[in-house]
């Protein structure tokens, strides 16, 4: 497995050389994982991408900070990561800089490589190719040829410009000298998602209509990704003057019969919170994802963060059903979208997707997926009876529309039968207030006890198709690791090396990832946690808030917690030393 | 000719609103729309209540949020008529964002405020349009406020169609509601409407005495023009449609919309949605 970093200011093409060298390493056949570590500024700072790649048996789902080449193109970006790179590593930068400061010579066991970038490029005429120089020169130390570079530059940037860069690729690859050797592996027509990604392929797959959002970081690459396929794929992609109009938007659209979704951050989640109620109280179906980043506040915008968990789950006032369904990586936000829609549309509630700037902006590799075998892809709405039943919701069978159709009829699993309007001759109500089967505001004591029986009585049926957490490592574990989300990949990694001959610890460790967090499933917790010596909750927030949730619905409590709250996801190296830290205590 | 039924209300005896509902149950009548094919749209407030109160679809949501889900059902099913039916209080107060986007983003929806110039349900604070200077509850020494002008505020963010009227002008009500309902493009009308219970500044005499009907020769194409109407001191109270404009809807500018074909009623091309995951092979 190699692990290669890409530095430089905002500005210096950082992004574009990562996305095109990570989609090229995936065609060689390697399994890519790239996170992206960006500030919030648009010019100046330092960015940094690490794209790290292999041939193993399980996919990447987390990154590393061990580095085994750096392709710097500013001093700063050696003076920050030089000590992180393997013996045996490289640095790889533009002749011209100024080493001195840096002191990049001098980090023992690295080999500098140094070409001339710039003027190179300046030769081929176009000032901006030095970046592709620079990645032909990378694939020639990993041992890779060029085949690839066509396709993935066609793919990546304007026509024009595409003969140049593959020049650039070959000049940069003839500057240098092979240093590792080429791993064969099979991934070359696997999938590179990033989540954001996933999760606006699943909702397209899940048949969205209309998308309503308010730009906000790390949200906004969703409603990018289907504004640049709207056109050809009939989606309506709104960008809405506020997340309250957002979420209204969404609310209405889905009312009238488009399969509808927003997106947001923590903060625009914020606003959204009244309308999150009445998608609950006047049943429309809604699918809303909250992509975390750290608050409170303006918080870090471009870092991760899972700390949304508790506010979500209560959010807005009063009571009523919703899911929340935390994804674990990249596959998994393709998936769990296309089952949020599922279930919303099923039970006619809201469903909060959560995610965070970790899954969302970091690309992994996912096995092709093929959209005909999905459960409910594609299904056609606009006639009631057809959709409900097969969404599997409640049939519209015999509400004859001569003015008995009841919008919110009392029904035995909770879930009344749902008519679009101006497609039959029903009349289709919908009310924020308290409201009676017909959906005519009322204020009897008896309609409200029945009415939020009746809504509360949908959670039932959902508790049977509920998605315990997954479990991974020994089956005698001593050790019970607890995540939930994003922090999949690093449990998963680590689980597998403490568990391993490599593994000095000696112990057995087990590991419980959840993904549906609400309503929370319990049975695997309550099991695993009877046979476990202790049981240590691993969360990206300062308060252990799955801990609190599975104290309350399960009640298990934790031995102890490793929380980390900086903004920078948790690494494999970085949970296993926290591990054995906290042993010693 | 369609029926509209109406059905009892919860308003006081005397209110504006049971003039409006009853011009509004004639418009669409006149208009012989299909009471399946309309929508009505409300936010919170006692002019909220409208959709209520008569047979067509209803969605009544949100304080302050009519506009938003009104624009996306419409979006969603081009062939429903998409009326919000909602007060000063809810569109110009609560909601006056969605207000100002609902004029840029043109979706063909008619929206009818109900504007009494004061709170009805929470019971007689000022609204944005009170008078500056008027004593309510809380308001305890006048409200310190510029009251709002919605028609001068509306065309000078680009509406289409602005239009005001008043509750006790019925026939004259009609006629401007019809207009507005087949205006294709966003269209504002303010209606006036005594507040029997909570405000004794705008009485049902007060507007009888300003209010005049712009003739024949008004030119409602005339911005400027227009804007001058808006300005007019409260004196005088010009009613009719003070501007016009045609203007390109959301639906003729949106690529997607473009075609004529319901939203709604789509199916998904799973075919190119394999493409576009496999293009990120």
């Amino acid at each position: 497995m190699y692990n290669l970093l890409i530095g430089g200011a905002a500005g210096q093409g950082v992004d574009t050389m990562t996305a095109i060298m990570e989609r090229l390493l995936k065609r060689a056949g390697y399994c890519v994982f790239t996170i992206r570590d960006v500030m919030s500024r648009i010019r100046g700072g330092h960015n940094f991408s690490l794209i790290r790649f292999g041939v193993g048996k399980l996919p990447l789902a987390s990154h590393s900070y061990l580095i085994d080449g750096l392709i710097a193109l500013n001093e700063e970006t050696i003076a920050l990561h030089k000590s992180k790179i393997k013996s045996g590593g490289f640095i790889l930068c533009d002749k011209a800089l100024a080493l001195a400061t840096a002191q990049g010579a001098e980090v023992e066991g690295v080999q500098m490589i140094q070409i001339a970038l710039a003027e190179m490029a300046k030769a081929l005429g176009n000032s901006v190719v030095s970046g592709s120089i620079a990645l032909g020169a990378a694939l020639k130390i990993f041992g890779e040829n060029l085949d690839h570079c066509g396709g993935v530059l066609q793919q990546s940037i304007k026509k024009e410009f595409v003969e140049v860069n593959l020049k650039a690729f070959s000049a940069g690859y003839d500057a240098t000298e092979a240093r590792y050797t080429h791993l064969k592996g099979s991934f070359a027509n696997h999938l590179l998602l990033t989540g954001n990604n996933a999760i606006a392929l699943g909702a397209m797959a899940a048949g969205l209509k209309f998308f309503s959002a308010y730009p906000m970081s790390p949200s906004t690459s969703i409603m990018e990704f289907l504004s640049s396929r709207m056109v050809e794929s009939g989606i309506v992609v709104e960008q809405a003057e506020d997340e309250i109009a957002a979420i209204n938007m969404a609310i209405g659209a889905s009312y009238a019969g488009a399969t509808a979704m927003t997106a947001t951050s923590g903060g625009g989640f914020c606003l959204m919170v009244e309308a999150l109620g009445l998608s609950g109280m006047a049943e429309i179906p809604l699918v809303i994802a909250n992509i975390q980043r750290p608050g409170p506040t303006t918080g870090l915008p471009t870092r991760t963060e899972q700390s949304d968990l508790k506010f979500v789950i209560s959010a807005a006032q009063g009571e009523f059903p919703r899911m929340v369904i935390a994804m674990k990586n990249q596959e998994d936000c393709f998936h769990q979208t296309v089952r949020a829609f599922q279930i919303a549309e099923k039970y006619q509630i809201p469903v909060i997707l959560l995610s965070d700037q970790y899954i969302a902006d970091s690309s992994a590799t996912v096995p092709r997926i093929d959209i005909k075998t999905l459960p409910l892809a594609g299904t056609k709405l606009g006639a009631p009876a057809q959709h409900a039943q097969s969404r599997g919701g409640a049939s519209l069978e015999g509400a004859k529309c001569d003015g008995t159709y009841l919008r919110y009829q009392y029904t035995e699993n909770g879930i009344s039968p749902r008519a679009f309007p101006g497609s039959t001759d029903c009349f289709v109500t919908s009310d924020s207030d308290e409201h009676d089967e017909h959906g005519m505001i009322t204020e009897s004591a008896n309609v409200r006890t029945r009415m939020m029986d009746k809504r509360m009585k949908k959670l039932e049926l959902l508790a049977t198709e509920l998605q315990e957490p997954e479990f991974f490592g020994v089956e005698d574990f001593d050790t019970l690791l607890v995540g939930w989300g994003s922090t999949y990949g690093a449990i998963v990694e680590a689980i597998a090396f403490l568990n391993s001959s490599q593994s000095t610890k000696g112990g057995r460790f087990g590991a419980l990832v959840f993904g549906d967090v609400f309503p929370m499933p319990v049975e695997k917790i309550a099991a695993c946690a009877k046979r476990a010596k202790r049981i240590i909750n691993v969360e990206q927030n300062a308060t252990g808030q799955l801990a609190g949730l599975i104290r309350e619905y399960a009640g298990v409590e934790m031995t102890r917690s490793i929380l980390k709250y900086d903004g920078r996801q948790i690494t494999a190296e970085e949970l296993m030393m926290r591990l054995s830290e906290e042993g010693k205590e | 000719m369609s029926t509209f039924q109406t059905f009892e209300t919860a308003w006081c005896p005397g209110c504006g609103n049971h003039s409006i509902l009853e011009c509004l149950k004639t418009a669409l009548e006149q208009l012989d729309l299909d009471p399946h094919a309309v929508l009505m749209v409300a936010g919170i407030g006692q002019a909220a209540k409208t959709p209520q109160y008569i047979s067509a679809h209803t969605f009544c949501g949100l304080h302050g949020r009519s506009l938003s889900p009104a624009t996306a059902a419409k979006i969603a099913n081009e062939k429903l008529t998409v009326i919000v039916e909602t007060g000063d209080g809810d569109s110009y107060g609560e909601g006056g964002n969605h207000l100002i986007h609902s004029i840029r983003r043109n979706v063909n929806i008619t929206h009818f405020v109900h504007d009494n110039q004061i709170y009805g349900l929470t019971k007689g604070q000022a609204s944005p349009t009170t008078h500056e200077g008027q004593v309510t509850e809380v308001q305890a020494t006048g409200s310190h406020n510029t009251a709002f002008n919605p028609v001068l505020m509306a065309i000078a963010a680009g509406a289409g169609f602005v239009a005001r009227a008043f509750s006790g002008e019925k026939e004259h009500l009609i006629e401007v509601m019809k207009q507005a309902i087949q205006y294709d493009g966003y269209a504002l009308v303010d209606i006036l409407q005594p507040c029997v219970s909570f405000n004794k500044v705008n009485t049902f005499a007060y507007y009888k005495q300003r209010v005049y009907k712009l003739g024949k020769d008004y030119d409602r194409k005339d911005k400027l023009g227009a804007i001058q109407k808006a300005l007019e001191p409260e004196e005088t109270i010009p009613i009719g449609v003070i501007y016009e404009e045609k203007k390109l809807t959301f639906h003729q500018k949106n690529e997607v919309l473009a075609g004529g074909v319901p939203l709604a009623g789509r199916a998904t091309d799973l075919k190119l949605i394999q493409k576009y995951m496999d293009a990120l092979q």
